[in-house]
């Protein structure tokens, strides 16, 4: 046994080089593979604890990026109780189970043949008037629209109205008085004025 | 700990009973011992305050959770500065922390007054007192911090994870700040009505109070929607919620009132206004409280739903009824020394520049209750979201913002046609030539380009502020231009400082404009793959989904999705969102404490943010869903907020505040003399 195992000095150093230099040819290689960029579909590998990423998701459809289908949803507001229209929880609040349902029905819905109107109205007759982010500007509703800029135009106006009498009644009241200076003086007073007047 | 606690909390309730019944039946006047003896009982208060503080935040490092505030908002794993934030994370620290605060400026008010107010200070004790004094009533008998619980668990609940942001530590402390500061400008106004002493004293002694309250509201505002945009991962900073608009609506009033009070100094007018702003302010920051803890209007940002609603809502009733029956009794001492006389002057500016912040005041005010009046009027429910915000509020905006620029080129009392020429053509000129560019470049909305060439004309004006100030002191006093620039500041703080806050306005504007250019997709994508998005600049974002790695840190395990970003072609680096699970522990195991959190990849310029979320994964696997937002000039905001913030300081830099003789005023104002033979007045 102990014959075989003898080598010489110089096929040990030739086949320990040997070994040693395709080591590092086949590290080289894995590394470069490593690092090449990823094109097209790569390996899609599981997730050691899937639960930690969050409730599962499923591929985007052409739908979800419809620019008519966002306008649709950021009109309705998600059921959840969150406060946000559809399109804003169902891409924020990843946990939320409502708007991404919310979101198949106005696609069924679109598919269906409506329009953005058609849904928005056949949403607000399943759920009632609180599906709207906004309220309808009709009836009582109008009072919300229109109270503040009313109020705002009105208290504008009869400030505008006082003040237009005021200025007739007290335009008399302006006296001159006579002052004692000179071109330079007054110069000098302009631009002193023109620094400190106050703001 | 927590009995000495509790005994903190009694003794500074019993000693605020004292000092609001003895402060204010004026028992105090003719005995200076009364009198020391309330404004002692301010700082017994304070003291007192500060030990039950120390109580709670020794509970909550030395996780003590027998006390079921410390259980409910911290866990053994919470880093510990997040463990110290929790002292306001919940309903009942926070009503300690603003008891706590309060007693703190109320103490500060009486040291730091000048004795000329020494007639107000017990009055401004007693209301300090009784604010306080109600705020321990909610903790002793509806929210006590220092509760206990039946049996001790081994570990707490934890803390909300989108509460775990830096910006969360400092974000409702600001806010809260600006909220409880509000109530020493309200006690100067009650005790001055109280008092009859309704000349300009009580104006003076609270002018830097009220920007102190001002500038906390703003940057707590500004750093909750930096914290909306950088933890909530909806793209957006200002949702119109209603504890959002709660914020909104005392800065408005406090604003409005920073403007209107330059008028009764000046001129002696609107006392009776600036008395009602200053009132309804306070009631507006105690609504916002009452918003936010009753549960009366569905938010996001709520407390637990208790009953600390009602006894805001009878705080609410009995501070606003005494606030405006005195104010009622006292209106014919409050007659003004002088009349509007021109509606072109800058008076009458300063009263509609009030007329737009109160408007807007209004309709927020009006859209966050309309769903509750809907359904009292009609029975039905309804929703007053963005689109009904946007709509009302944006014209009024405008306008708010046009006034800005008209305001300071608008002379006292009365402006000439001469004057009015003069003084606009340069800022029309920048407002036009904005417009035209932008034009140029391609801008087709209409609300954002009248926003920007608003704004282009107040930076004219504010620029021909600037310019002709400068050039002044240059011809006056020759000097340099970088001194004339810091002299003419310095000398004029409260003018130019308000001339830096109304750029910090400016620069919010531009920063709110950008959101009309937003650009987002989603998109599914497995390692390797890429996703296109264009910019409004026309550049070409390609978004390559690297992989998802997974690792514990801290309190939590780390879902992180990491993308390559290229512009045009070239490689612009990595970004990496975030899934957050966070964890506690439970019979010695890790359990999930809360539903996985998301925190956004931004990568912020001047120009736009690149902003990325992590929605989740498919199957379980490392196919990515992904959403990509480009949002223009979001940074622009928070540097706004900085600017906004330096001009504030400025205007209330120490060293200048000495007030100004009525009379002097008067004349600075163009009221002494008008120059006959001389021209036009300058």
């Amino acid at each position: 046994m102990n014959e075989q195992l003898v080598t010489s000095r110089r096929t040990f150093l030739f086949r320990g080089t040997a070994v040693v230099a395709g080591a590092i040819f086949a590290a080289r290689r894995a590394s470069a593979q490593a690092q090449s960029p990823l094109a097209g579909s790569g390996p899609t590998g599981m997730l050691g604890d899937p639960g930690a990423a969050g409730r599962a998701q499923a591929p985007t459809t052409s739908g979800d990026n419809d620019a008519a289908i966002q306008s649709i949803e950021k009109r309705l507001r998600c059921t959840c109780g969150c406060t946000l229209d559809v399109y804003t929880c169902r891409t924020t609040d990843f946990s939320c189970t409502y708007s991404p349902e919310l979101h198949r029905e106005v696609l069924a819905l679109q598919a269906g043949g409506m329009n953005g109107q058609q849904i928005i109205d056949a949403f607000v007759a399943k759920y009632g008037e609180q599906a709207l982010m906004a309220p309808k500007p009709q009836g009582f509703n109008l009072a919300g629209y229109l109270l503040p800029g009313t109020l705002v135009a009105a208290a504008g106006s009869i400030m505008l109205w006082i003040l237009s009498r005021r200025r007739v009644r007290t335009g008399a009241e302006l006296i001159p008085v006579e002052v004692h200076a000179t071109p330079e003086e007054l110069e000098r007073l302009r631009a002193a004025m023109a620094e400190g007047e106050g703001g | 700990m927590t009995l000495l606690g509790q005994f903190a909390l009694w003794t500074a309730f019993l000693l605020g009973i004292w000092c609001a019944v003895v402060g204010f039946s004026g028992r105090w006047r003719g005995r200076p011992d009364l009198s020391t003896s309330v404004i002692r009982a301010v700082y017994g208060i304070c003291a007192a305050l500060l030990v039950a503080a120390a109580c709670l935040w020794k509970a909550l490092i030395t996780h003590d959770f027998n006390v079921e505030y410390v259980w409910a908002y911290t866990s053994r794993n919470l880093p510990t500065y997040y463990v110290l934030s929790a002292f306001w994370a919940g309903q009942k620290g926070s009503l300690l922390f603003w008891a706590l605060v309060l007693s703190i400026f109320a103490a500060a008010a009486q040291a730091l007054s000048s004795r000329r107010y020494a007639a107000l200070l017990p009055y401004v004790a007693a209301v300090t007192s009784a604010v306080v004094a109600f705020f321990l009533s909610v903790m002793l008998f509806a929210a006590n911090p220092f509760e206990r619980m039946a049996v001790t668990p081994f570990d707490g609940r934890g803390l909300n994870p989108q509460l775990q942001n830096v910006g969360m530590t400092i974000h409702p402390p600001m806010l809260y700040l600006g909220y409880i500061s509000i109530t020493i400008p309200f006690a100067f106004a009650i005790a001055a009505l109280l008092s009859r002493k309704l000349d300009t004293g009580w104006i003076h002694a609270i002018r830097k109070w009220t920007i102190v309250s001002w500038l906390f509201l703003s940057i707590g505002i500004t750093l909750g929607m930096w914290w909306a945009y950088v933890e909530l991962g909806w793209g957006g900073y200002w949702a119109w919620d209603p504890v959002e608009n709660a914020s909104l609506l005392p800065w408005l009033t406090m604003t409005a009132f920073l403007h209107s009070v330059m008028i009764q100094e000046k001129r002696g007018m609107l006392k009776r206004w600036n008395l009602g702003l200053i009132v309804g302010t306070f009631m507006l920051s105690i609504f916002g409280t009452f918003i936010t803890r009753s549960g009366v209007i569905a938010s996001v940002h709520s407390f637990t739903q208790s009953n600390v609603g009602y006894f805001f809502l009878a705080f609410l009733i009995i501070a606003g009824a005494f606030g405006f029956t005195l104010l009622y009794t006292r209106w014919h001492l409050l007659e003004a020394d002088a009349k509007l006389e021109s509606m072109v002057s800058r008076e009458a500016a300063f009263l509609f520049n009030n007329l737009l912040f109160l408007g807007i005041a209004f309709s927020v005010l009006w859209g966050t209750l309309f769903p509750i009046l809907s359904e009292l009027v009609r029975g039905t429910k309804i929703t007053v979201g963005p689109p009904f915000f946007n709509r009302v509020n944006i014209p009024l905006g405008l306008l708010l913002l046009a006034l800005t620029g008209i305001g300071p080129l608008i002379a006292w009392r009365k402006a000439s046609t001469s004057n009015l020429r003069r003084q606009f053509i340069w800022p029309v000129g920048a407002g036009v030539a904005t417009a035209i560019i932008l034009f140029a470049l391609g801008m087709r909305d209409g609300y954002a380009m009248l926003a920007l060439a608003l704004t282009g004309f107040v930076a004219g004006t504010v620029s021909q502020e600037f310019f002709r100030g400068t050039r002044a002191r240059r011809r006056i006093h020759g000097e340099s231009l970088p001194l004339a620039v810091v002299r003419l500041v310095g000398r004029n703080r409260r003018r130019y400082g308000g001339y830096i806050v109304h750029v910090g306005m400016l620069i919010y504007f531009v920063g709110f404009t950008g959101m009309a250019f937003k650009r987002e997709r989603e998109a599914t994508l497995k390692p390797g793959q890429s996703v296109e998005l264009k910019s409004p600049y026309g550049h070409t974002y390609r978004f390559t989904h690297v992989g998802i790695s997974q690792y514990k840190a801290l309190n939590r395990i780390v879902s992180a999705a990491t993308v390559e970003v290229a512009r045009d072609g070239k490689p612009e680096g990595v970004m990496t969102s975030e899934k957050r699970q966070h964890f506690t522990t439970e019979n010695g195991a890790e359990v999930p404490s809360f539903e996985p959190s998301t925190e956004v990849a931004i990568r912020s310029g001047l120009r736009e943010d690149l902003y990325i979320v992590y929605a989740g994964s498919v199957n379980g696997t490392e196919e990515a869903v992904y959403r990509f937002t480009i949002n223009p000039l979001v940074w622009w905001i928070w540097f706004g907020g900085f600017v906004l913030v330096f001009g504030g300081m400025i205007t209330m830099w120490p060293g200048d505040g000495s007030p100004m003789p009525a009379p002097a005023r008067r004349t600075q104002a163009g009221y002494g003399v008008t120059l006959v033979g001389a021209g036009e007045p300058s």
